[in-house]
Parts: C-alpha cells; structure tokens; sequence
C-alpha cells in the first residue's frame, strides 16, 4: 500500500490563477473550509502574463459604452459560437469585479478625471480595458493574492493533481496528487471541486504557455466523466515573438495596436486593410487616414489592425506564405514611427524590455518581428452559466478550463475579467451545492492506491523512451498537423502520431528520485497533454467548417448548421468520442442587438 | 554551434558542483542552456520556471554569483568558452538542485496587512490622479523573484533575524501601502509595527539587483525609515516630556 497524507475540505480549488483565486477566496467567505492547490508557487500562474488589460463596460473613456456593448462584441467575436448567457453575465458583471480589485489594492492606471482609465483592444467597439501598463495580469494575481492570504484558506503550492474521483453516486469526493517538492501522494477528500487549471497550449510547439499549460484540468475533467465543449477551438494569438528562435511564441501584446501599433508586410504595406472580412466590413476603416483617425475620434470606423485575432493571426499567416513576411518567418509591428519614445515607454514598459533584453530590439526606433503563437483554448468544460457547475455532480470549472463564454474565439481583455466573474460564480455555486451535502461523499481506497502506484510506476518501469522527447514529437504532430490552418488529412496523421506516442509514454523512464524531478511531473504531464491533444483533433475533425479560432483549409468559411451545434466531447472506454449537440440560443431582445448592426 | 560550459550545483545540502557542456544558438538564453541541458543529459535537473520573459520571477538563480533571473540572461553576455556557474538562491534552505524553499516569503507575506480604503465617492467611484499612483505601481511592478531578499545580508550572513525581518521585497509592499492615496490603516499596523525596518543599513543591494528597477531603497525603504521616526518619534513630544513628566 503506497503513503499517503489526507487532507479534507468543504470545497477544494484546482488552480491559483484569477479563477482559482477568485474562487477560493468566495467559497471561503461562505464559511467554508476551503484548499488551493496549485502547481507553481503562489502568484506564478499563467495570469501574471496577461499584459493588455481586462475588459468591463465601465464607461470611463467613453459614456457610450454599456454592458449590451460589450455583449455584442463578444459575440460577435466569438462569431456566435458563445453560450450567450456566459456573455451577458460577463459583460454585466466585469465592472463590478474591477471595482472590488480596486477596492482589494489594486492600483489601475487613471484616466483625467481620476477614475479608472480604459485602453482600446482588439473587437471592442469602445476603449474598454482597464489596465495598468502592460502588466494587468500581475496587477490582478498580485491583488487577488494578497487578499486571499488572509481569508484563512490553506494552499498547498507546488503541488500537482493528478485524478479526481467520484462516490457510487457520481458525486465528486476527492482529488490525488502528489507534491512536487517531496514527490509524496496526496489525497484532497471534498464535497465540490472547482477546476481552474487554465489553458492547454503547451502541445504546441510554438506557444505564448509556460510549462503549467498542459490541459490538466481538461484532461480531469474528461477522466471524470465531464462534458466537453468546443476544444477545437484554440486561439492562436496574431502577436508572438518569432526571433530569437529561444523566444518564440512569447506574447507581444495587443495592446501595441491598441495603443497605435501597426502591422506591415516585408514591403512596408499596411496588409490588414486587404483582409477585412464582410462581417465586420461595415464597422472598420478602409482607408489609412480613417484608421489612423479612429483612435481619438470614434465616429469613424475602427483600425483593421485591431480586427478579432482570428482574423489577425490568419492574415499574418497568409503574408508569410505569400512571401511578404519579415526575415525570421512574421510580419513586421511598428509602433516606433507611430508614437513617440515617451509614450511608448510609459504604455508599454514590460514590450520595451523584454524585446531590449531578449531580441536586442529597441521597439521606440525598430518593429518588432512577430507571429502567430498557440494561446488560449476557447473550448473546455461545458459548465451551467449562472453555477459554473459542470455535468459531474460536485465538479465546477472557472476560467480558461471551462468553456462556452468565449466562443471560437476570445477577445483580447475578456480573459481577465472572465476570471474573475465566473470564478466568483463558481465559488457561489459551490458552496450553495456544499450546503446540499451531510457529509464529504465516500471515495474508494482501492482506486486511490492504484492511482498513487501508477503515478510512480515511471519510476519502476524497464521503459527507454525519454519524456522531454515525447513531448516535443507531440508538439511538432500538433503544430505540423492541427495548427492555425487545419485539413482532414493532416489530422489523421496527427491522430495516429498522438496513438503511438500514447503506447511509447507507457514506457517512459524517469531517473533519478521522487524529489523535485522535473522530468517525471512532465511524464505524468504527458498523458494529460495526450488526451487533451485527442479530444482537439477529433474535435477538429468534427466541425467541417472554419470559425473563429478553427480554420479548415478543406471547408473555407462558416456553415450555418455548425454555427449551431457545440462539439461534444466524452470518455470512453475507446478513447474521446465526439458528437454534435445544439447550441443555446439567445432570446429575441437579446438576438435584436444583432439586427440593429 | 557554440558549446556553453557550465557548472550547476546538483543534489541537496550535501551536493556538490557538476560541469557540463551544452551547445546552445544565437538568442539563447540561460535559461533555454539549463533546459537543453535538462532535456538531453539531466532529466531530473531541478529547475523553477513559468513564464520565461522577466514576468513571474520564478527562475531566479545565483548565476556567477549574482542573484539573476535566469530567463532574462542572453548567452552572448558570455564570452565563449567561460564557465557559467549557476547556484540555487543560497538565504533560503535547499530544496534541490536550483531550486531553494522560499516559504519563509510567504509566510512574511501574511503578517503584512491589506489595504483598506476609504469609502467610494457619491458616485461609486475612487478618484485618484496618476501621478499619485505612480508610487504604488512602481512597487507594485514587484514580480517576487526574491532576488532582493536572496542579496540581503541582514539575512544572508545572519539568518537569526528572519524571525524579526521581513526584508526589501516586504518593504516594498508596505511603502505601497502606506503611500497609497486611499489606505486608512493605522500606522501602527504599517510602518510603526516593526517588520525589522531598523535592521536595514541602506546599503542597496536589494536596489542593484531588482530585475523590475524598483528603487527599493530610495523610494521604498528610505521613506518608510523617515515615515516610522516620524511616529515614533516627536521631538516636541519629547521635550514636552522632559519639562513636564508628561507621557
């Protein structure tokens, strides 16, 4: 019988990000015992990266704008694949949740006035992002962390989870896993779990993720029998680093075009006006006077260098094929002739350095050299919009693991506020199932001996294969085969590839021992990323269509059909099975935002 | 391509300096050497990393025996051929390899209160001018690498003053805090509480090694020294004392 420590909570969060953060710290004000598990140390999760900004209708640059505003666009940027309830909750309760950062410490940047200043981002009819710099995503964690440190919740930092499990019932009642420090198991019993695991893009090879991204959550989820929405959808944000190679794929915000930035091809051309497309035709500027005017005066129509970053990443895409692209394989982005030295400095302070310090590129006199790089999953955990319960009894998700809110694609600054919305909801949700609940529902010893005895069967095995290897074969299928561009063919071949790397990390070696052993977190890592790599491609083959963050080369363009189904995904026996199911549809008040347009 | 010649500290206390040879490209930085270094002959090599761009201050390390983040070190800083020598953060206990526990932060990280403001305007809104939160964001660029806490010899040299000290990267939140233009806590609970402010003699080490620029000295601990002789001490209040037996 392997050792192992228990731990016992009323409600266990998944994740320190915004969401697990924001969750933990509601579920705890119900009085709850509450845990926070977390995979890196605290204040080091995926949001501290968030540069741009969070997205809330607050009116403080322009009166204009109202929740119905922000509904619309986020809608429309997800090309109305969203569940259209997540939207509304969103776009209603973002300016309440930047208020209560506010009122937890943190320190936004100011408009005029004094209030709280907003920036213009990609697919935001108005400047709707409250910011601070380019380092907003700091800002919230750094905030939502201070508070929770004296809300009395235990966190257990560094420290992975590895399966969850249900009682007879289905009910959720615990989570294994192990701590990376000492390398021991750990089983969490609970009465809910919030999944806030974040994203999933480190099966790509080129990806703005640290190496927390490996679809954990998503993997649990699927493993607990939850549904899946969506997966093939995955945002490949327009704006990566492409040179040096060491460098690639780390995020360069949109907030660069925000703030006045502007894409060119290797002739100094301005491509985007050649890639606006009919749906947002009627809203966006054709001419470079009236883009360039856009910024401060907003009658005119709005700058194609900030159309949707699907549009962005596929036009970038086709300039480097159609060999206009600068020398490292990107476009150029040229703020330096745009702004002066000052502002860009004082706007973009964390850009400056970190293409001074990694590329030796001085962004207030050079362009940058960017690209398309893997970042955010649209799909995930198929939750209730006011609960964020999921289809497993118990069982919550939040955050970038869930999905629905976003659509096909996620508009840049809908993230943050995403967070920490619906991590608020979760927690609610939670703790009113919690209350439902006598005592935390029984988990069977056996199947948790079995688990910790796998977890550590690496160690034991005869195996050769090297994990680090498997990984990166797993990146390269991905990036080769299900990457911006996608056809039937190539995901085949990706299928077969994720097949054959399965058997292969059945006999992976890990050396030396349990303690802190970076290459068998990433062993057990791998077979998360394996299945969630699965349930994309097959998801990917599902939808014959291309939308938002999916683009089929074999099916150009929208169907109306599968603008009204979700992609369904389940565990089988058989591995992730896909299905069609329909899409909830809006009320008319709510469809008559669109006809308006 | 060139081959970068390292010396990594390997194992727990009781490990010892191990070289290596790891070729690495244009761009690279040293952290992308530890990882080749990882992924081809040391699987198990503990490293701390996230977001490799200067952004969460996981990687810190003592790379030549500078407290760095690893990610934000180009190899061409190097000639070629030089031996880097990369150590874990040694003010903390060794975990392994490079990586060190840095609990003691966090544990320092609760005593610090949070802010509390005073209520909304009429119109829900706070109202505060950007150039009076331009002090607070620029400690609140503090991306808690630890480096400032690692160079600090109060606790470097004297590790029984971690229980009275909460050092730079603490004096940094605290100065947020009390130069926050809302903040209504009492000084005692801020500057007059004694996180071990007295023990700092201003020799900037923590300032030369912050990889965000923060002036933690100048601009942090320095005006926080000002702030609590300010409380504590008031020379009319003083005299007052002396003349009339008064407390």
């Amino acid at each position: 019988m392997p050792d192992f420590e228990t731990h016992e909570y009323d409600v266990l969060v998944i994740g320190a990000g915004g969401a697990g953060l924001r969750a933990a710290i509601e579920a705890s004000s119900r009085g709850l015992k509450t845990g926070l598990v977390c995979k890196s140390l605290l204040g080091k999760a995926h949001t501290v990266m968030a540069e741009g900004g969070m997205a809330a209708a607050m009116g403080n640059v322009w009166s204009e704008d109202n929740w119905q505003v922000h509904f619309r666009d986020t809608m429309r940027g997800g090309k109305m694949l969203n569940n259209w309830q997540m939207a509304k909750i969103h776009a209603e309760e973002s300016p309440d949740r930047v208020a209560e950062l506010e009122e937890w410490g943190a320190l936004f940047d100011r408009t005029p006035d004094g209030r709280i200043s907003q920036r213009d981002f990609g697919g935001h009819r108005y400047a709707r992002l409250a910011h601070v710099g380019d380092r907003t995503g700091l800002e919230m964690i750094r905030t939502l962390q201070q508070h929770a440190i004296h809300q009395g919740i235990d966190v257990y930092q560094e420290c992975t989870i590895n399966r969850l499990f249900k009682d007879d019932e289905g009910r959720i009642s615990g989570a294994v896993g192990y701590w990376r420090e000492s390398g021991k198991a750990v089983l969490f019993r609970a009465k809910a779990i919030i999944l806030a695991t974040g994203g999933l893009c480190k099966i790509w090879s080129i990806t703005s993720n640290s190496w927390e991204g490996t679809g954990d959550g998503h993997a649990l989820a699927l493993h607990a029998g939850a549904d899946m929405i969506d997966m093939e959808c995955v945002q490949f944000h327009p704006t990566g680093m492409v040179w040096p190679p060491s460098v690639r794929g780390i995020l360069v915000t949109e907030g660069v075009r925000g703030d006045g930035g502007t894409l060119r091809n290797s002739n100094g051309d301005r491509f985007m006006f050649n890639y606006i497309p009919k749906m947002f035709a009627a809203e966006t500027a054709d001419t470079e006077e009236e883009a360039d005017r856009w910024y401060d005066d907003k009658t005119v129509r709005r700058t194609p260098d900030l159309l949707p970053r699907d549009e962005v990443a596929r036009a970038i895409n086709a300039e480097v094929k159609a060999g206009r692209g600068s020398p490292h394989g990107g476009v150029f982005l040229d703020i330096a002739t745009r702004r002066d030295s000052d502002y860009i400095q004082r706007r973009l302070p964390s850009m400056y350095h970190q293409f001074m310090q990694l590329a030796g590129v001085d962004i207030t006199s050079e362009s940058m050299e960017v690209g398309p790089t893997a970042h955010y999953a649209m799909g995930g955990v198929r939750v209730e919009p006011e609960t964020a319960a999921s289809t497993v009894p118990g069982l919550f998700a939040a955050g970038e693991v869930a999905g629905g809110m976003h659509g096909s694609n996620r508009l840049g600054g809908n993230s943050l506020s995403d967070l920490v919305v619906f991590g608020r909801r979760a927690g609610i949700g939670a703790a009113d199932y919690v209350e439902g609940i006598d005592a935390i529902p029984d988990i069977d010893t056996a199947a948790v001996n079995d688990r910790i005895t796998l977890m550590q069967s690496p160690f034991a095995g005869t195996g050769k294969e090297n994990p680090y290897t498997l990984h990166k074969e797993l990146q390269d299928t991905m990036q080769l085969n299900v990457g911006i561009i996608r056809t039937e063919s190539e995901m085949y071949t990706a299928l077969e590839d994720i097949a054959s790397l399965r058997e292969r990390a059945a006999n992976v070696a890990v050396e030396g021992n349990v303690q802190y052993n970076p290459g068998w977190h990433l062993a057990l890592d791998l077979e998360h990323m394996l299945h969630v790599a699965e349930a994309i491609t097959k998801g990917a083959l599902e939808r014959k269509e291309s939308r938002g963050g999916h683009t089929r080369d074999d099916f150009p363009g929208p169907t109306e059909a599968f603008g009204k189904v979700n992609v369904v995904g389940r565990m089988t026996e058989d591995g992730v099975k896909v299905q069609q199911e329909p899409l909830p549809q809006m009320p008319a008040e709510l469809a008559n935002l669109f006809e308006e347009a | 391509m060139p081959n970068a010649h390292l010396r990594v500290w390997r194992g727990a206390e009781d490990g010892e300096y191990k070289e290596y040879d790891v070729e690495y490209e244009e761009g690279m930085v040293v952290l992308d050497v530890v990882h080749r270094l990882q992924a081809t002959q040391t699987p198990d090599l503990a490293v701390r990393w996230n977001c490799k761009a200067g952004k969460c201050g996981s990687c810190s390390a003592e790379v030549n025996g500078t407290p760095k983040l690893q990610c934000m070190l180009r190899m061409e800083l190097y000639p070629e051929g030089e031996t880097i020598s990369i150590a874990p953060l040694k003010t903390f206990p060794l975990i392994r390899d490079l990586v060190s526990d840095v609990a003691w932060n966090y544990e320092k990280a609760k005593t610090i209160p949070e802010v509390k403001l005073q209520p909304r305007e009429e119109d829900g809104n706070y109202r505060m001018a950007q150039i009076d939160v331009d002090r607070g964001q620029e400690f609140r660029k503090c991306i808690e690498c630890f480096i400032c806490q690692d160079v600090c010899h109060v606790i470097r040299d004297h590790p029984e003053n971690m229980d009275a000290f909460a050092g730079p990267r603490f004096f940094v939140r605290l100065a947020e805090i009390s130069m926050h233009p809302l903040d209504t806590n009492p000084k005692e609970d801020t500057v007059q509480h004694g996180f071990g402010l007295e023990y700092c003699n201003i020799t900037k080490c923590c300032t030369d090694v912050c990889p965000e620029g923060i002036h933690i000295t100048d601009n942090a601990i320095i005006p926080l020294k000002e702030r609590s002789v300010d409380v504590h001490y008031d020379p009319l209040r003083s005299l007052g004392r002396k003349l009339f037996g008064k407390s």
